[in-house]
């Protein structure tokens, strides 16, 4: 079945189990976060109402909260609370946390204050006038405040995703990363339809009167309380190991899709982003993830590659691939984007991935050092033939092949150099290889076939039985359908691999993938 | 039964109350007149302890106020603010109930003194389910009223209670305030600017200025001996209208010609001259006869009532 032709909504009911996990997750995060962020918030902002002294640098501080970007926030909770739903239940209620003070702060200073007089006058204590008075006419704006927590929390939920919490988000980022619109619709659409459902359903609650307004006053904790254990209902099982896939890997036929159809193999997964995923694995968080095989972080936190002995992941063979009419306009490109060719082996990028994830030098200075050791290097011509634009994706082997490529096309040509690196995803990258922003980027031949090719499996099992035919194929087809050309290979092979920490992968004796299948169906 | 003495208030700078005394005897009915900003909503507010004095004491049937738990104090007097300060979120009944529910009184009996007073205060039933901004300005004010007196504390304070209203509405409560048989039970303190209605209402009146009493007394004592030229200046405008209110037939019994004769109707002697004049004048009668405590009846012409009006200014002048 070609995957181009797939509907929307044949997509939804193929995937509806999966749609329906995340949708509950995505509604138990939204709502488990501002729950507590209800039973944080109002009783700060009855506070702040009684010491309006202090109501300047409290609603200070929550403001402040809320202009952190959301992926910085949920970045800075992971070192302090791990992955998963923890930190990004704490992410969410920060955000949640304004609206819901300042309303309740406004809502309760804005109360007449002749009726609160009257109230105190007619002999009702504190808490009374609290409870009967206070919180009663300020509900209309407080459940405006906890609306627009909610529809915040909608939206910022969907990135809960990247620290393995779940939600609509695995949908999305998996749908960007894998350049499937269906599967970016199946988790926006029912992210912007609940936001818009509870937005509809909250504004019908700010609009009932006094009466049936102290009825929803009561009815209202116990909603969100239902509705937050919807979080819980899809994680009820566990296992032997946990696995942590990114997005993408969840999605492909050379990923999660290939270890269920080809091993057999069943692991309690959850979804995550790469950023954090090695150092959950290293953290014992997870105990196997989907990595890639050159990756620097491989080494810096001891993790080992299981063999693929079924031989499900293709190969992934980097190499530059040009626009022919750059080539044309720049002659000596060609050559000199070779110089590089058959230079990088495995364990070379990873060591040169190593340096920069690990060690944190720059990818200038391990470019630099390594076309040095190489004797490759030469200082720039300063030459002004022309500007060459480079892509790279947003991981650090990119960013240190795009360096690697700048220096050598400065040093060996007259053309000067612009780059833009950080390109999102495959999708992103590659529109902008065809839409003529970028001139050449280094893709990998894996990638070539499944993401941008989208090859039917009947190819993709004729191709992938070793590394030539595959380049080969892509060749061909780049060439043929959209006048782009794949130089020569660079030498490395950074394949999907699944990979667990040294130690427990030798204590458990597992080597093979299908080793790990057998443990894990043991009793 | 409430003594006020030697209260001082001071917000920051501002002398608010500044040493007043006064006292206020069971069932009487006390005005504090004056100007806006004299003091008069401040010295209020210190008898439920809504505001604390700066110094000086107050006592309700001796006992000292800031002795008392401050919610049982207050639920034991009658407040009726200003803008009426119902709760726009309760209903009127509940509005209503709201101190007999402070008080624990159960469901009937809160029904029952609700009806009675809707009755006394010409509200029909309907009105129990409605919420306060379904109501008219005047209906809001009965509403007040209603719920400072449902629980029948024996102190009522009020802040301008009418204030809001425009004349004829005004004039109208203030009848029916004035024959309502709850408050003659009363012992009242009432806030007012207006001079006409502290003449209509009070017994006695403390005419205030800048946060101390100028002069306290019956509304004659200010008209016929005022303590200086500022009492004088106070009244002069509507002079003529406040005597009439100010004194009553009884003071001049001795001044008005004797006509012995037996009638079944006659007006009480205590009625003032305004009230008199209203009924020789609306309803075109020749005379009116009234009576006094010992039973004597005289019949009166306008012309007699007036000359006897004359004779008592001299002689107090
Ligand atoms: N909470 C307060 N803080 C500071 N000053 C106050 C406060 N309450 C009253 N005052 C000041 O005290 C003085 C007396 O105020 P008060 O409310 O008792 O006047 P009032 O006689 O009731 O006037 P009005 O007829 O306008 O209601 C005014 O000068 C007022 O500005
Ligand atoms: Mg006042």
């Amino acid at each position: 079945m070609n995957e181009r032709q797939q509907t929307l909504l044949e997509f939804m009911q193929q995937q509806s189990d999966k749609l329906a996990v995340q949708t509950l997750q995505h509604i138990g995060l939204t709502f488990i976060s501002l729950f507590i962020a209800v039973l944080i918030g109002l009783p700060l902002g009855i506070f702040i109402a009684r010491k309006k002294k202090l109501s300047g640098s409290v609603l200070g501080v929550a403001g402040i909260l809320q202009t952190i970007p959301s992926i910085a926030l949920l970045g800075f909770m992971i070192p302090i609370l791990g992955i998963g739903a923890k930190p990004a239940i704490v992410a969410l209620l920060l955000y949640a946390l304004l609206p819901i003070i300042r309303n309740t702060y406004t809502g309760i200073t804005g109360v007449d204050a002749s009726v609160k007089e009257a109230a105190v006058a007619m002999g009702m204590s504190k808490w009374q006038i609290l409870f009967k008075v206070e919180l009663p006419l300020a509900m209309p704006v407080i459940l405006a405040g906890i609306r627009t927590a909610t529809v915040i929390n909608v939206g910022v939920a969907t990135l809960a995703s990247y620290i393995a919490a779940g939600g609509l988000g695995e949908f999305i980022f998996g749908g960007i990363s894998l350049n499937n619109t269906n599967m970016i619709l199946a988790g926006a659409i029912p992210a912007a339809l609940l936001a818009i459902i509870f937005d509809f359903l909250l504004s019908l609650i700010q609009k009932l009167n006094f009466k049936k307004v102290r009825r929803v006053a009561y009815a209202l904790p116990v909603l969100l309380f239902l509705l937050s254990s919807l979080y819980f209902i899809p994680s009820a099982y566990g296992g032997k190991l946990t696995a942590g896939f990114t997005p993408e890997f969840m999605g492909r036929q050379d990923g999660n899709l290939g270890l269920e159809s080809k091993y057999g193999l069943k692991i309690h997964t959850i979804v995550i982003s790469d950023a954090v995923m090695y150092k959950a694995a290293y953290e014992k968080q997870l105990d196997v993830i989907s990595g890639y095989s050159t990756d620097g972080r491989l080494k810096a936190y001891g993790l080992v590659v299981l063999d693929d002995d079924k031989g499900i992941f293709p190969p992934y063979y980097a190499a530059p691939i040009v626009r022919e009419d750059a080539l044309r306009k720049f002659p000596e490109l060609e050559k000199t984007l070779n110089l590089l060719s058959g230079k990088i082996n495995d364990s070379v990028m990873t060591d040169l991935n190593y340096r920069t994830d690990y060690l944190h030098q720059s990818p200038e200075r391990v470019a630099k050092d390594f076309l040095v050791v190489h004797k490759l290097w030469k200082t720039s011509r300063e030459g002004n033939g022309g500007i060459v634009r480079i892509g790279s994706k947003i991981f650090g082997e990119q960013y240190i092949l795009a360096n690697i490529y700048s220096m050598l096309i400065k040093g060996y040509t007259n053309y000067n150099v612009s780059t833009k690196t950080g390109l999102g995803g495959t999708k992103i990258c590659f529109d902008a290889l065809t839409n003529d922003q970028i001139d050449f980027y280094p893709e990998y031949t894996g990638t070539g076939l499944l993401a941008i090719l989208q090859a039917s499996p009947k190819i993709i099992t004729e191709v992938t039985k070793n590394k030539d035919s595959t380049y080969n194929y892509v060749q061909q087809e780049f060439k043929k359908r959209y006048q782009i050309k794949w130089l020569k290979p660079i030498g490395f092979n950074n394949a999907y691999a699944l990979m667990m920490r040294e130690q427990q992968a030798k204590s458990l004796n597992i080597k093979t993938i299908s080793s790990l299948k057998r443990y894990l169906n043991s009793k | 039964m409430i003594k006020v003495d030697s209260v001082s208030k001071h917000f920051g700078k501002t002398k608010a109350v500044d040493s007043i005394s006064f006292e206020v005897q069971e069932q009487e009915n006390l005005i504090l007149l004056g100007t806006s900003g004299c003091g008069k909503t401040t010295t209020l507010k210190m008898i439920n302890r809504l505001i604390e004095p700066t110094s000086g004491n107050i006592f309700i049937n001796g006992k000292n106020i800031a002795d008392e738990q401050p919610e049982t104090l207050r639920r034991s007097i009658g407040y009726v603010l200003q803008n009426n300060g119902l709760f726009p979120h309760y209903t009127v009944a509940e509005n209503i109930a709201i101190v007999p529910n402070l008080l624990k009184w159960d469901k009937k009996k809160t029904e029952n003194r609700t009806a009675e007073l809707m009755e006394k205060l010409h509200l029909t039933a309907d009105y129990l389910h409605v919420y306060p901004n379904e109501l008219s300005g005047g209906q809001q004010q009965r509403i007040g009223l209603a719920r400072a007196l449902v629980s029948d504390p024996p102190v009522l304070l009020m802040d301008e209670p009418f204030g809001a209203l425009d004349n004829v509405t005004r004039a109208n409560i203030q009848k029916e305030f004035k024959a309502l048989d709850e408050l003659t039970r009363k012992t009242i303190i009432m806030v007012t600017h207006d001079v006409q209605e502290a003449f209509e209402l009070g017994n006695r009146i403390c005419l205030m200025d800048k946060g101390t009493i100028i002069q306290s007394g019956t509304p004659a004592d200010l008209l016929f001996k005022p303590a200086n030229k500022f009492v004088k200046d106070f009244l002069e405008d509507q002079r003529l209208q406040l005597e009439f209110k100010a004194i009553k037939l009884i003071d001049l019994w001795p001044l008005l010609p004797d006509h012995q004769k037996d009638k079944a109707h006659a007006l009480p002697a205590n009625t003032d001259i305004w009230s008199a004049l209203e009924l020789l004048r609306f309803h075109n009668a020749e005379t009116i006869d009234i009576r006094n405590e010992q039973n004597e009846i005289k019949t009166i012409g306008f012309e007699q009532l007036m000359s006897a009006f004359n004779q008592y200014k001299n002689k107090q002048a």
